[in-house]
């Protein structure tokens, strides 16, 4: 499937790795087409789990290396607006949803994106995913014209509730710059790599599919997750 | 950070002892663990930049060690610490990592607060 050109694309995710595994070859892909593209990352991963043994960080050292891992990933990626809000990892739900939808809203508001990706709501695993894809959609929600909304699931029931995924981009010719932005987080990918170049050594397909093809839903008002906010 | 040695841990311990010091205490198991096994119930917990004024600090126990801090109306500990730092900024940072590198504990005080 060919990505279709547009006005602006906005990628709003909580931590910095969200973007490099989902949605990093579309990205590249618009910046090569010309589009204007804006990662807004919530929060530095503050909560990050893969700390090392022998440790190679601390809790408290964690974030620095973790926003230079996210700097690195734009710079491979291509983007050139990458937007740091603030939040701490694992907090994004506790925030007052109001002012979570302020933030998106002002975004939106600032940025005027024809397209917008963030995570599936109820298919987003991870209470940050959630709460984060709640906030856009309801910022959306209440948008007279509202800009195209692009979803990540992958929650284990994604497949039967919600069907195949609409769009999936081939992202194949531009799979080294999502490998650099892969490998950029490598503080919190190191094992993930291993493993993945190793199947790929192998020729495993699944694997190939899975770093070539980037999928999406579109986010379905008709059966929007909430009745009203 | 460094593996505990008891011995030295505990001359940091009681460096901080009946002093105003700020307290960050989580346990985890990752928030995808519910994701990867759907019969895992995942509980945790998280305090950060709560003052704390204890009057007797502990390590305990081979590693994987146990800390404990007596306060005057209640306790505070942690299980599963092995290693600790001393931080560039005089703070005590004791962290809990399993075989694959994973945090799953941390008990940390300073007498500045930790960030956000």
């Amino acid at each position: 499937m060919t990505i279709p050109t547009e006005r602006h694309v906005l990628v709003v995710f909580p931590h910095p790795d969200d973007e490099a595994f989902g949605v990093s070859g579309t990205m590249t892909t618009h910046i090569k087409q010309g589009t204007p593209v804006t990662y807004a990352c919530l929060t530095l991963g503050e909560m990050g789990r893969n700390l090392g043994n022998p440790p190679f960080a601390t809790r408290e050292s964690l974030p620095e290396i973790r926003k230079k891992e996210l700097a690195a990933s734009a710079e491979a990626i291509g983007l050139t607006d990458l937007r740091m809000m603030g939040l701490r990892d694992k907090t994004i739900e506790f925030e007052d949803d109001e002012k979570m939808v302020g933030m998106m809203t002002e975004l939106i508001e600032e940025l005027n994106p024809s397209l917008i990706i963030t995570f599936y709501p109820k298919f987003a695993v991870h209470p940050d995913h959630e709460a984060t894809a709640r906030a856009v959609v309801r910022a959306v929600r209440r948008m007279e014209d509202r800009p195209k909304l692009h979803c990540v699931a992958f929650a284990n029931n994604t497949l039967e509730v919600l069907g195949a995924p609409d769009i999936v981009h081939d992202v194949t010719p531009v799979r080294d710059h999502k490998m650099a932005s892969m490998q950029a987080h490598i503080s919190q990918t190191a094992w993930m790599l291993k493993e993945m170049e190793h199947k790929l050594a192998e020729g495993d397909p699944e694997t190939e599919n899975w770093l070539t093809q980037e999928r999406f839903y579109k986010y379905r008002w008709e059966d929007d997750f909430e009745v009203s906010f | 950070m460094e593996l505990v040695e008891v011995k030295k841990l505990q001359v940091q311990l009681d460096a901080f002892a009946g002093k105003d010091v700020y307290l960050h205490l989580e346990t985890t198991n990752g928030s995808y663990a519910s994701h990867f096994n759907e019969a895992f119930f995942n509980a945790g917990a998280f305090i950060r930049n709560v003052v704390i004024n204890y009057e007797l600090g502990k390590v305990v126990g081979d590693s994987p060690h146990r800390v404990g801090l007596k306060l005057p109306h209640g306790w505070v500990y942690a299980q599963g610490i092995t290693h600790y730092e001393m931080d560039d900024q005089g703070r005590l940072l004791l962290a809990g990592h399993d075989g694959t590198g994973k945090l799953a504990v941390a008990l940390q005080i300073s007498e500045t607060p930790f960030s956000y």
